[in-house]
């Protein structure tokens, strides 16, 4: 690179999921002699395309190899198995970058906000996923699948991908890279009936007409629309193509009988008010449009209504929208810009769009980095002396050749399983792959 | 499956589809953008991004529509990546309008 270390521009990057990377991307390429250090709290990269994706969506994740042609640009480099607000403060790295840009992710579950919520047997979507999908913080979380019914209340994509990974066998998941003691539990289940429960109507509901395809392809489960509330003429065609589809799927579902072992019913219009059991979740109570309430009998329940950021200690946080409260990407407390501190990705928009959504939301947040660059005040520390100062602080610093070797590793006893990969799911063991 | 740029791209090209493509699989070519069937990852993100609804999934396509498949197929062989947006052609917001969007 031309640039000399007086001009040359120093980022960081807080988190290694799509949008930290697509802000990478976009300030490597702009032209201006930008160097990106990216921060990632675990010793592995991709955040929600590893950990939120479903492993039956392979194809999506091939979006992995567009990160790792961003991790090849010159000028960046990846920080793994630091946690900043712990190991480093906001304030540490703002006197040592330029600018710092946070891509932190909506980790929060919102939940239901209704009395019994904390019974055994009630979960967060959230947790299920990040649990079959091998996450460290939550490999160790037990669900009890030992029930004849599951409830899913929400209707978005995160509510389709764990009814869909219920309704699967273990031979429909076994080739995938689901993690192994998920598809351990997952191949014991005793759950047969599905349901996937949401507030409003079949034009409401907000998830895509591309997952609601998946259900067409169950090999195990039938999928059926429960028509209480619902009148037929709901599933006319609209302008939106999108729409159209996932009306006409819905109909079609609700046309079919059942054949199947399992079956996964859709339902429409119900509120939870409460949920109630003796020591554990036994019954959710719903209320119906009309105001009459309905109680179902479940063993399992898993709430899917929305995620948020988690606040961070240095961060003005906007407790309306669950994001780092910001101004089109520059962080504001009381709509004040704070100097040199940009977000993008869902911790900027919230929880919303699709992994590439994330991209043109990284171009924006770098247009406002480099925007302001000039007007930068002089840093009062460096990052060298910052990354001196954390390699005494952290057991072990994670480069991206070293999640080469991690990954290399995972790829190795996948192959023998006939997986993709199979996922470490423990800090210590990932750090053990490395010197292998 | 991969998504397909089709007619309604031809004299507007927005290319709003290009900043959100995760994967750069948009060409482009003096008319419209096009995608490379082999890298469309299938993520859907073009197609709402698209301000004239030109972008569909293939198993979507109107019957007399079909042939964008192969259309996408061979101009993505045959032209450069776009990587970062473009402006609009000259005319894209009367064109827009006149198709009732």
């Amino acid at each position: 690179m031309t640039a000399s270390p007086a001009n040359e521009l120093r980022i960081a990057v807080i988190g290694s999921g799509p949008s930290g990377f697509y802000t990478t991307e976009a300030l490597l390429r702009s032209g201006a002699p930008v160097t990106v250090d990216m921060f990632e709290r675990l010793p592995v990269p991709y955040g929600l395309v590893r950990f939120g994706v479903a492993p039956d969506h392979p194809k999506l994740k091939q979006v992995t190899l567009a990160f790792d042609r961003i991790a090849g640009l010159p000028g960046f480099r990846f920080f793994g198995g630091i946690t900043v607000g712990d190991d480093v403060t906001i304030d540490e790295l703002r006197k040592a970058y330029d600018a710092v840009v946070l891509a932190t992710g909506a980790e929060l579950s919102r939940v239901l906000g209704i009395p019994g919520e904390a019974l055994p047997g009630c979960h967060s979507a959230g947790d299920f996923v990040a649990w079959y999908n091998g996450h460290p913080q939550f490999a160790d979380i037990r669900f009890d699948l030992d029930h004849e019914t599951a409830i899913v209340v929400g209707h978005g994509n995160v509510a389709l991908d764990v009814a869909r990974i219920l309704a699967k066998t273990a031979d429909e998941l076994r080739q995938t890279d689901i993690a192994r003691h998920a598809l351990e539990v997952l191949a014991e289940s005793r759950i047969r009936e599905i349901q996937v429960i949401g507030r409003g109507g079949p034009a409401q509901a907000k998830f895509s007409a591309k997952e609601l395809r998946d259900f067409l392809e169950l090999g195990a489960c039938e999928t059926l629309v429960d028509m209480r509330n619902l009148t037929p003429d709901e599933f006319e065609p609209q302008r939106n193509p999108e729409l159209t589809e996932k009306l006409a799927l819905l109909r079609a579902f609700s046309q079919a009988t059942t054949t199947k072992q399992r079956r996964c019913v859709f339902r429409f219009g119900l509120s939870p008010s409460a949920i109630g059991g003796r020591g554990r979740l036994e019954t959710i109570s719903f209320k119906h449009g009309s105001g009459a309430i309905e109680d179902i009998a479940c063993g399992l329940a898993f709430s899917s209504v929305g995620r948020k950021t988690a606040p961070m200690a240095g961060v003005p946080y906007d407790v309306h929208r669950g994001v780092h409260a910001n101004v089109d990407g520059r962080v504001a407390a009381d709509r004040a810009v704070i100097e040199g501190l940009y977000v993008c990705g869902w911790s900027k928009r919230g929880p919303n769009g699709t992994i590439g959504t994330n991209r043109g939301c990284g171009i924006a947040t770098a247009e406002a980095v480099l925007a302001d660059i000039a007007q930068r005040r002089p840093r009062s520390d460096t990052p060298e002396a910052l990354l001196a100062r954390l390699n005494g602080r952290v057991a072990r610093i994670v480069s991206y050749p070293d999640w080469g070797m991690i990954d290399a590793a995972e790829k190795r006893r996948g192959a023998a399983l006939g997986k993709p990969r199979e996922k470490f799911v423990t800090i210590p063991d990932m750090l053990a792959a490395m010197g292998a | 499956m991969t998504y397909v740029v089709t007619d309604n791209c031809r004299g507007c090209r927005y290319t709003e589809c290009v900043s959100v493509c995760p994967v750069e699989c948009f060409h482009v070519d003096d008319a419209m953008t096009y995608i490379d069937p082999e890298n469309c990852i299938d993520c859907g993100g073009c197609a709402p991004a698209c301000p004239v609804g030109a972008i569909e999934p293939d198993y979507r396509l109107a019957a007399d529509k079909k042939y964008w498949i192969d259309v996408n197929r061979k101009r993505a062989a045959e032209t450069p990546v776009i990587s970062a947006r473009l402006a609009p052609l000259p005319g894209a917001d009367q064109r827009k309008l006149a198709l009732g969007r």
